[in-house]
Formats: C-alpha cells, structure tokens, sequence
C-alpha cells in the first residue's frame, strides 16, 4: 500500500507534486509551477509553464515581461494536472488573485493555504473555507503576540495623525503588491478622496488592480511634484524607500509603516517608524488558529513563518502537526514581501 | 493611564531628541496633578512599588499563557511588558474604566508580595494593550524608552519656565508625586527648602579628550581612579552618600557616613583599601574595582565586608563647606579649601586626590601610558578658572581614560537582544582558546559584548550568527565557531565565578576580524596574563 499522502511532499525547492510533476511556489526555475500568488517570494519566473490565476498571471506579466507558457485557473475550477492529480484554485483573501490550492489525488485532500487571511480586504475576493485532509498553512504571523486589529481603526490613526501633523506629509510605506492598493481602498472606504500621491514603484501596479475593478481614486505621481504641494499629503512609497534619500523631497515627513510587524513596537523603533500601523494580508494568529479549527484537517503542515509556536498550539489542542520548514521563504532579509 | 500610555509610545517612536523633550515639555503642562507627577517619577525612575517586581508580571503570565508559547514570544519581541500586554487574555467585559494614574498609584502602593498579582491582573482587566504596556512598565519601573532622567528634568525646567540647575538641586529632597516642585515651578509658591536638608547636588562632568589643543598652563591635572564617583553631604547633623545618579547609597558604606561630622559637600571617588596604588598618598593605597565591586548594591554591610574591605574618599572637589556654596568659585579656590579641609578629617576615611605634574602634552603620554596601576583609570584635565558647573560644559573638564587592553576572541554563543536590539543576535559569548587549537585545544567563554559595533555591524553579525548556528539552547544559539572578533576591555580580573577564571571589565566588539582564521585567536593564557590584581 501507498503511504499516505506520498504524492505531495516537501522539497528544498518547494512543495512537490510527483505524479503530476508540478511544484507549487518553486524557489528555483522549474518544467511546471503552480503560483498561490504574486509576491516575488512566491512568483519567480523562468518556470517551462506557469498555472496561476487570471490575476496572478497579469502581475507577473507586469514584473517579469515575458512569462512563457501560461495555463489561467479560475476560482473553483477543478483542473487535471496530469497523473491523477486535481487542482483547483480557491480565493486566499491575500492579495488580487490570490489563491489556495486544493489538490485531490488516490482519494486525499490537501489544500497549500498559500499566503492569505481572513480580514475582510476590498481589493481582494475573501478566503474560502474547504474540507480537507491536510491543511498545509503558513505561519508568517504564527506568534500570540500577533493580533491584527480591524483596519478600520488603523486607517482612523492615520487620518487623525494627518490631522494633527499640519504641514507635514504622511508617508506611509506599504508593499507595492496589495498592501500599498488595500490601504488606498480603504483610506477612500473612510471618505479620505484627497488625491494620494505615489512612489514611482508603485504607480503600475496601482493601474494593474484598477484595470482589474478594484477603484483606487484620485491617485497621483511624485515625479516633479514641488514639496509645498505636498504638505498634508499622504505619500504611499515601498518600505525600502522610507529611509531612503528620496523621502527627502517631501515637507518634513511624518513616517508611517504599514505592515503586521508593526504589532511590536521595537521592530517599528528599528526601522524608525514613528506612525506603526499593524495592518497585515497575513492571517494573524487568532485567525490561523480558527482557520485550522474551522477546517479540521486530519493533519496540520505548517510551512514558512513561525512554525514552532503554531506546532505547539495543536499539541495543546491535540492537533497531529508537523513543520515543514521549507526554505526560501523565511523571515530575515526582505520582511517587506511579506508583511 | 491612556495620555501616560499615548506618551510612552510617542517617545518610544520620537527618534528626534528635541521632539521627545516637547512631548514632555507637553504632557506636564496639560496634565493634571497628581498625574503629571506620577509621570515625572517614572520618566526619571522614581517609582518604586516594594511588591511589583517583574517576576510578579511573569508569575501572572504562567497562570495564563503556555510556557513554550511565552517564551517564544518573549524571544521575539525582546521586552516582558510587550509581550505580557499582548498575550494578555481580554476579558468578555472590562471589569471597570480604564485606572487613571493616581488610582494605579494607590492600588499598587497598598498591594503586598501577596497580594500583588490580584491587585495588577485586576488593573490589567480594564486596559487595552497599550494600556496594559504602559501599566507594566509603570509598575515594574522599568521604562526603557530612550529617556534618560536628565531629558525629562530638562522637560520639566522647559516646561514651566525655570533652571534646570534648580531643578536638579530641588529634586533631591522631594518625593513623587512632588507637590512642592510643581507648586514652586508651576505656580510660583517658594522653593522647596533646601539648607537643612543633606540634598544631592548634580555632578560636574568630564567631556572625552579628542584632540591635544587645550592650553596645559590653563589645566590642572590629575587621575581619574578607578572607583564610583561619590558626593558625601553632610548638613544639619545628617550625612548621606550619593552615587553619580543621585543614587543615595549610606546604607552600604556606614563607615564614610559616620567619619563626616563637618557641614560640607565633598565629590570624590569611593574606593576600598587595597596595596595597588600608592602614587605618593598619605593615608595608603586602594584596590582595584573588582574589590570595591564586592561592596557595592548592597542594603546593609557585614562586620566581616568593613573589615576586609574598608572604604574611603578620596576627595577631587569641594561644593559646600560652613554652610558656604563654593561652586561659583574657580577650581583653584575651591582645590585650595579642600587641601585645607581633607587633613582635618579622619586619614583613614579620606585623602586628596594629588595633582599630578603635566607641564607638556609628551610628559602626559607618558603618565597616562605608565599609569598601569588598577586603580587608576585615566587622567583628567580641570580648568583652573572653572566653576562647578552641573553636567558635561564644554571645555572646562576632560577625561582621557587609559587605552583599552584588547583580545582576539571567537564568537561561540549569541542570543537576541532586548529594547532596540529586539530579534536581532546582538549579546554575544566570546572565548579564547585553552590549550593548543591545532591539538585539541578548546574554546572556553571569557566574556560577554553587547555593544561596540555599528548598526550596519549588527545586522551583519546577526546574519552571521543565523547562518553558522550549530546548536540551539532555549533562546541561545550557537555558532560554528568561526568568526573572530578583536574585543577591546578596560580590565581583567582573576574570578571564581566564571570557568574561565577570568572576568573582563567592560568588554566591548572593536572589531570584526574577517580576516583571521579562528584558530589564530588568542589563547587564555595571553588574557590571564594582563590580570590587573
């Protein structure tokens, strides 16, 4: 008798699919890739075909130029991808064209969670519940200390900080991929519907949701602005550029930070942020730990993030887990992809 | 509680100086009293609640939080309020509004070591997590927030408009929430009485030498000795010692308290006796700071400690004396009343710091390269026309410490920092080689560094240490044993207390060394054989 769950397994290049020859999110090029989502963790290019969602293909179009053989996936549709093996896409909740995998194959279910979370997220289609056998989640926020609050009162700090901070420009760094577009979308969900002005880095991707429906208003490019003009102004620019010498163009800037991170006060004292805004597209912990709750897998894989903590809270809650520890995505270098 | 917890965040997050001091300068003015008071004694850490310790936070957290799930997170955030004011349980219901300060105050001040976990999770309750944040850290006294006690007088001076010299001199007979202090700033009531009262005065302090273009005619030199700088008062009757913090510390040195019996106010360095120094001094010599370190941080003092390990000042300056404020005099008048008096007093309890002959800068080089006696630490240079003048004045004093002994170490150990070093691999183990490396010798641990190193050297160790880590202990990792790093010191003694035998005096990283193969460090027996005493 086969093993169980023999035909996925973990590899130092990826999850791999063996009877299908697919690897999901592979860190290096490969035949064939199935890619959750667009950040560039997840998303290299070089791949012979890349399956991902209508979305998630347009994104790496815009990063990578040429992305050679492609397959579209929609949501929910159940694809064969060769030896027996099924996948359909399901939303993440993660960022535009986010998706979870749900593989079926010799009678077993295993959905890859991708990145994703359960806040609600305007830019976004919102996470699915399904049933499987294997959950395979990430664990970027696996901490207790992780608790997102609802966006809504962040986006309420920003403003009141804007208030307060006559003069001065916001500038708030958000990743160029989800973040910096769910922040403008929801500062425009608060009735903020000043022109709001961007980085150059951030400029297409901006385009790319709005040609994808997601409404972002009155957006603005830096590119020869004077500095008065932009006194009061909130400036969206990647977190590399925070305390980089092009911030200093703008009036005096007040430094904002939006990222899941920003929960401790010492990471956002590191990085010089004086506004932290815990606003996350990450599952926090409470919600990774409805999420395995809700879906009851006979089994828990935990990948990439803080695999140690989460592991323990199904050994209280008599959970079988194990950590995958797959490499390539883990926190260190670059926290700005996955914030 | 909340405008105290929006203004530790704020000056958590401040990194400018100036816009931390106007948020003080803020807060004292709008606050109501007693509040802005309370605030004031945690700014400068004031606050003391006998039965709030931190392991009393800790405690609370056991009852609440899996261990395994605690201490990874502690491991991450790098501060037990953080992480206690997250993993917090919210209660269904806040039992009630959130606590102003003085109800804090009251409820920890009237809790005891049994009560103290009932009377904190209580007032935990009803707070958000910046609330819960900034209640811990009230309540243990441990701010850790960037804001050194002088910052906040300078606030308070600011704020209302008066000297900050006063200021300093005022705070010491008051205690929080200091009623009279902000009577007299903020409404102009008179000032504190201050003449009757043993009062500690703010410290004249040293800038490092930098560059060899002050005038010697112009400066008196003398040692820097290698103790804890002292001011003993006494007044009225009552004597009191005072570390350089203000600090009053009578309590460990009752034979100094009970040889003042002159109205005076004497700054010098407290030392115990010991046979390293003798450079021309009367009463005998002195022993190094490992001997004087046996004396210090304790409530009460032994027969046995006084008789092994006397204490005595010896005097650099002369503040008060009959009654009299010497500090607007010049340093020359003021040395000249202090010759005077030092010989009046008992010789066992004090003597003069001598002055030391400097008429060239060649001269200097070569005291100070000489000067490898333990109980000195440097040289210092004094204007002659200086007053004394509370804090570093530029161009007044300078110190010009000895150089420091250095090492080469192999880092073994590393385990992540607290405060602004949260996460990162920032408190490393370095060890020297016992025995031959190329024949089995072994690494053995003779020190610690935390600091020494850039920002940009930081992230570079952590890099290092996440890549070469062979083995995890709990929150420490260790290393393959490659990197070595030149450690600079100030000191080495002979110590029980460490395997190694030794224990280095502020260790610090120099430098990286890269370049040098780890079996090329230095061997124990090179750092045994710089021990001082």
């Amino acid at each position: 008798m086969i093993a169980e769950f023999a035909w996925i397994r973990p590899e130092p290049g990826g999850l791999y699919i063996r009877p299908a020859d697919v690897w999901v999110d592979p860190t290096r090029a490969v035949p064939r890739a199935l890619i959750t989502h667009g950040h560039a963790d997840h998303a290299r290019s070089g791949h012979g075909v890349t399956m991902a969602t209508a979305a998630t293909l347009a994104i790496m179009r815009e990063r990578y130029g040429n992305i050679g053989l492609a397959e579209t996936m929609a949501y929910g549709e159940r694809v064969a991808i060769g030896g027996g093996v099924h996948a359909t896409c399901l939303p993440a909740g993660h960022v535009l064209g986010s998706a979870q995998i749900l593989f079926e194959c010799c009678g077993e279910r295993v959905i890859v969670t991708g990145d994703f979370k359960r806040q609600p997220d305007p830019t976004c289609a919102p996470f699915e519940i399904a049933a499987c056998d294997v959950l395979i989640t990430e664990a970027t926020f696996g901490l207790p200390v992780f608790r997102h609050p609802p966006i809504g009162a962040q986006i309420a700090r920003l403003l009141a900080a804007r208030e307060a901070a006559a003069g001065r420009a916001i500038l708030v760094g958000a990743y160029a991929l989800g973040k910096a577009q769910r922040v403008i979308a929801e500062l425009r969900v608060a009735g903020y519907h000043d022109p709001i002005w961007l980085h150059g880095a951030m400029e297409r991707m901006c385009r790319l949701y709005e040609a994808h429906g997601v409404a972002l208003g009155d957006l603005r490019s830096m590119a020869g602005v004077p500095k008065a003009v932009l006194e009061g102004a909130i400036v969206l620019c990647p977190p590399s550029a925070l305390a980089d010498r092009w911030s200093r163009r703008l009036p005096d800037p007040l430094t904002a930070m939006a990222s899941g991170w920003m929960r401790v006060r010492q990471r956002a004292r590191q990085r010089g942020v004086e506004l932290p805004l815990i606003i996350s597209d990450h599952a926090d912990w409470d919600e990774l730990t409805a999420t395995i709750t809700e879906i009851a897998p006979r089994e828990t894989w935990i990948t990439h993030g803080r695999e140690e903590a989460l592991l323990r809270w199904c050994e209280l809650h008599q959970r079988s887990a194990r950590a995958l520890s797959l490499v390539g995505y883990e926190e260190g270098s670059d926290e700005d992809e996955r914030a | 509680m909340q405008h105290f917890a929006a203004l530790l965040d704020t000056l958590l997050l401040t990194p400018s100086r100036n816009a931390k001091l106007a948020a003080i300068v803020r807060h004292l003015r709008e606050s109501p009293d007693p509040d802005r008071g309370w605030t004031l004694a945690a700014l400068t850490g004031g606050i003391d609640f006998p039965a709030i310790k931190a392991g009393v936070v800790r405690t609370l957290m056991a009852q609440r939080v899996d261990p395994v799930l605690w201490s990874l997170s502690r491991d991450f955030v790098g501060d037990t309020a953080e992480t206690a004011s997250l993993l917090w349980p919210e209660p269904a219901q806040r039992p009630g509004p959130p606590p102003a300060l003085p109800e804090v105050v009251t409820a920890l001040a009237s809790a005891t070591r049994a009560s103290a976990a009932t009377v904190l999770a209580e007032l935990l309750d009803r707070l958000d997590a910046d609330g819960r944040f900034a209640l811990i850290k009230f309540a243990t006294g441990a701010l850790r927030i960037g804001v050194s006690a002088r910052l906040a007088k300078l606030a308070f001076a600011d704020a209302f408009a008066v000297s900050v010299d006063l200021v300093e001199e005022y705070w010491h007979g008051q205690t929080p929430p200091y009623a009279a202090l902000f009577a007299w700033a903020a409404e102009g009531a008179p000032a504190p009485a201050s003449d009757r009262v043993p009062l500690f005065r703010p410290f004249m302090l040293a800038h490092p030498l930098e560059a060899d273009s002050l005038d010697l005619a112009d400066y008196a030199a003398e040692w820097k000795w290698d103790g804890i700088r002292v001011q003993l008062v006494h007044v009225a009757g009552q004597t009191r010692l005072y570390s350089r913090g203000g600090e009053d510390i009578s309590a460990a040195f009752p034979e100094l308290v009970g040889a003042l019996d002159r109205a005076a106010v004497i700054d010098g360095e407290l030392l115990v006796r010991g046979e390293s120094t003798g450079i021309g001094i009367a009463g005998g010599g002195a022993a190094s700071f490992n001997a004087l370190q046996q004396r210090l941080g304790r409530k009460t003092v032994s027969a046995k400690m006084l008789a092994q390990a006397p204490a005595f000042v010896r005097a650099y300056d002369l503040l008060f004396a009959d009654g009299e404020d010497l500090r607007p005099l010049p340093w020359h008048q003021r040395r000249a009343r202090l010759e005077t008096l030092i010989p009046t007093l008992d010789p066992a309890r004090f003597d003069l710091s001598p002055l030391i002959a400097a008429d060239s800068w060649d001269a200097l080089v070569d005291l100070r390269a000489g000067a490898r006696d333990a109980a000195i630490e440097g040289i210092m240079l004094k204007h002659r026309q200086s007053a004394y003048l509370a804090g570093r004045r530029a161009g007044l004093w300078y110190k010009w410490k000895r150089d420091a002994l250095r090492i080469d170490c192999v880092l073994i150990y590393a385990q992540r920092g607290s405060g602004k070093r949260s996460s990162f691999y920032s408190d490393f183990t370095f060890g020297c080689w016992h025995g031959d490396p190329e024949a089995g010798g072994e690494l053995v641990p003779v020190g610690k560094a935390y600091f020494g190193f850039t920002d940009a050297e930081l992230k570079w160790l952590d890099r290092h240490v996440r890549q070469h880590t062979v083995a995890r202990f709990g929150p420490v990792r260790e290393t393959d044993k490659s990197l070595v790093c030149e450690i600079a010191f100030d000191s080495v003694h002979a110590s029980k207390r460490h395997k190694s035998g030794v224990a280095m005096r502020f260790p610090r990283i120099a430098r990286i060394r890269t370049d040098k193969p780890a079996h090329e460090a230095d061997r124990l027996e090179t750092l045994m054989a710089m021990i001082a005493d």
